[in-house]
């Protein structure tokens, strides 16, 4: 017997590794799997001891109680239309800011986005609400969008200009010697390349502004919550019926999880990139 | 630059436009439209901020300027010094915790093992999850009676906890979540570290017979010193301003227990809407953490100036 083939050391770690790996990961999939379990039960199971893991009736119920409600879908839409637009304008302002920040090499500006990632949000809202109120806006989803463009455009002009930075710039050169603008450069050559870069940023503004939160309870009526205010005042009108509420809570942030399995890369090279969490 | 007018000669060609100068080229028009987003949104809530905290300035009743009160009223306010307390405490816990097992975290993740990828995603799944929604769901497990939390812990024969109801525990319970959800941060930040270290070390290392916390202890410590110390930087940043978790579960209760500096500006400016005295809290706030930010800063130079001294 070749020892390569039966080591027992080798045995012991990887038994090692995978008890490590298991230790690491649960804390994360117990959360979210107890998360589904809560949203799933009927009152008696979410108040039985000991707790119930899995029901013998799952409560479908929860979720076409939560989905049902009209209110549910006018802060879904709400939401989406603060997430959108919020990404959509700093998308169209921050993705040549980051090309005419990288080509500039400006890189002191970049000290105007590191303010904005220290300042704490309560801090803008202060200002703005005052501004908002005096334009006669609040009421209106518009405060919501402007403000959320604190989160949004940081990120996009941040990761943008790490973006551009690594991009070849001898195309771009040989555009300019052909007879071509800078407007038409960035248009034709530029951007096409960024294609990547414009993915992470859009991705990572999209999900930073869909779990915004603290706006929102200070800018928000009753007409224009978005999804995490709606679930957050849903818990201090009924406290004691866990789930719908669960079911609410995994509904809001469904879309975030799907997006972080699903473009899981993008996300990791987003953040490790150094543009982290905004507001 | 000379590889440009090297290749001027490409331009003449063809019959482009009349030559004109290449460089420095004008990208500004690029940058306006976000500059005077930055202005109206950044910029401007800054000057606006400063300003309103030199004012006596509340909702409803005349603005009178009052020079730098508002900055002495803070330093006999109980509550604010409290707040100040409450904050450091949850952040020095907040970035210590989740570095050492973000750090554990990195070097099992740098491993290769089946279905590493996966495992990675469902791991970074608390910091993208919306926070509001995973403090609800926390809320529930920390009830002491029908929290699931209790139930672990009588399985281990721990009595049972009061959590967040409890003025003693809150913080540590708040801080158990905010390290759940941000572990994950620190871990992709050191797995960024870990993929940069070259393997000779460790193989010359296995040759002298160390064992595999030496070679961690005296390698990779070492060599992802630089990543530990933006990712402790980017936490303290985030610790010190963590408002989503702390408000939706607590309010900054039982009392004014959990009550850090971020939610008390909250209660100052949107509960009592005394905005020239949040606006106070809201300089000070900032220039905290800048302070806390240098003062970092400031502890890896001196360590990077002993390790030189020493000959490390």
């Amino acid at each position: 017997m070749t020892p390569s083939l039966v080591n027992p050391r080798q045995i012991i770690a990887k038994i090692g590794l995978w008890l490590a790996v298991f230790v690491i990961v649960s804390p994360a999939i117990l959360f979210f799997l107890w998360m589904a379990s809560l949203s799933l039960k009927f009152e008696v199971d979410n108040a039985a001891y000991p707790p119930v893991f899995i029901p013998e009736h799952f409560a479908w119920k929860n979720y076409a109680d939560v989905l049902g409600s009209n209110r549910f879908l006018t802060y879904f839409f709400n939401s989406l239309i603060v997430t959108g637009s919020a990404t959509a304008l700093a998308l169209m302002v921050g993705v040549p800011a980051g090309y005419g920040i990288a080509r500039m090499a400006a890189h002191k500006s970049a000290i105007v986005i590191l303010i904005a990632r220290i300042t704490p949000g309560l801090s803008y809202l202060i200002p703005l609400f005052l501004l908002f109120q005096w334009l006669g806006l609040l009421g209106t989803l518009v405060p919501q969008i402007i403000i959320h463009l604190v989160v949004t455009v940081p990120i996009v002009i941040w990761i943008m200009i790490g973006y551009f930075e690594t991009t070849p710039l001898e195309l771009e050169e040989a555009a300019l010697i052909d007879g071509a603008n800078r407007w038409q450069v960035f248009r034709h050559v530029a951007l096409p390349i960024a294609r990547p870069g414009i993915a992470v940023a859009f991705i990572l503004a999209v999900i930073f502004s869909w779990n915004n939160f603290v706006f929102g309870i200070v800018l928000a009526g009753r007409e224009t919550r978005t999804l995490p205010v709606a679930v957050y005042n849903m818990i201090s009108f009924d406290q004691l019926s866990w789930g719908p509420l669960a079911a609410a809570a995994l509904i809001v942030t469904a879309p975030v999880l799907l997006l972080t399995m699903f473009a899981q890369r993008q996300i990791v090279a987003g953040l490790t990139a150094g543009a982290v969490k905004g507001g | 630059m000379s590889a440009l007018t090297q290749s001027t000669p490409a331009a003449a060609q063809s019959d482009a436009a009349p030559e004109k100068e290449l460089r420095p080229p004008s990208y500004w028009p690029f940058v306006v439209p976000a500059l005077v987003v930055v202005l109206a949104i950044i910029i401007f809530p800054w000057v606006f901020t400063i300003w309103m905290s030199l004012n006596e300035w509340k909702v409803g009743s005349p603005t009178t300027f009052v020079g730098v009160s508002n900055y002495l009223r803070l330093t006999s306010d109980p509550r604010f010094v409290e707040a100040v307390g409450h904050t450091l405490v949850y952040t020095v816990l907040s970035v210590v915790l989740p570095l050492v097992f973000g750090t554990l975290a990195a070097v099992v993740f740098h491993q290769k093992f089946a279905g590493r990828g996966f495992l990675r995603g469902i791991f970074i799944m608390p910091m993208m999850a919306t926070p509001v929604a995973i403090a609800l769901v926390w809320t529930m497990m920390f009830h002491p009676q029908l929290g699931v939390l209790n139930y672990l812990l009588s399985l281990v024969g721990i009595p049972a906890q009061l959590w967040v109801f409890h003025p003693a525990t809150v913080i540590p319970s708040l801080v158990l979540v905010e390290t759940w959800q941000w572990t994950p941060l620190v871990m992709l930040i050191v797995l960024g570290g870990l993929a940069a270290i070259p393997t000779e070390p460790y193989e010359s290392a296995q040759i002298d017979g160390a064992s595999f916390w030496q070679a961690f202890r005296f390698i990779t410590l070492p060599l992802i010193m630089p990543f530990l110390f933006i990712a402790g930087m980017i936490r303290m940043i985030d610790a010190v301003k963590s408002f989503d978790i702390i408000f939706a579960i607590t309010q900054g209760g039982p009392g004014s227990a959990s009550e850090t500096i971020n939610l008390y500006l909250y209660s100052v400016a949107f509960i009592y809407y005394d905005l020239g005295y949040g606006s106070a809290i809201a300089v000070i706030f900032f220039l905290l953490i800048v302070a806390l930010a240098a003062l970092m800063l400031y502890a890896r130079q001196r360590m990077l100036w002993t390790e030189i001294a020493s000959g490390a």
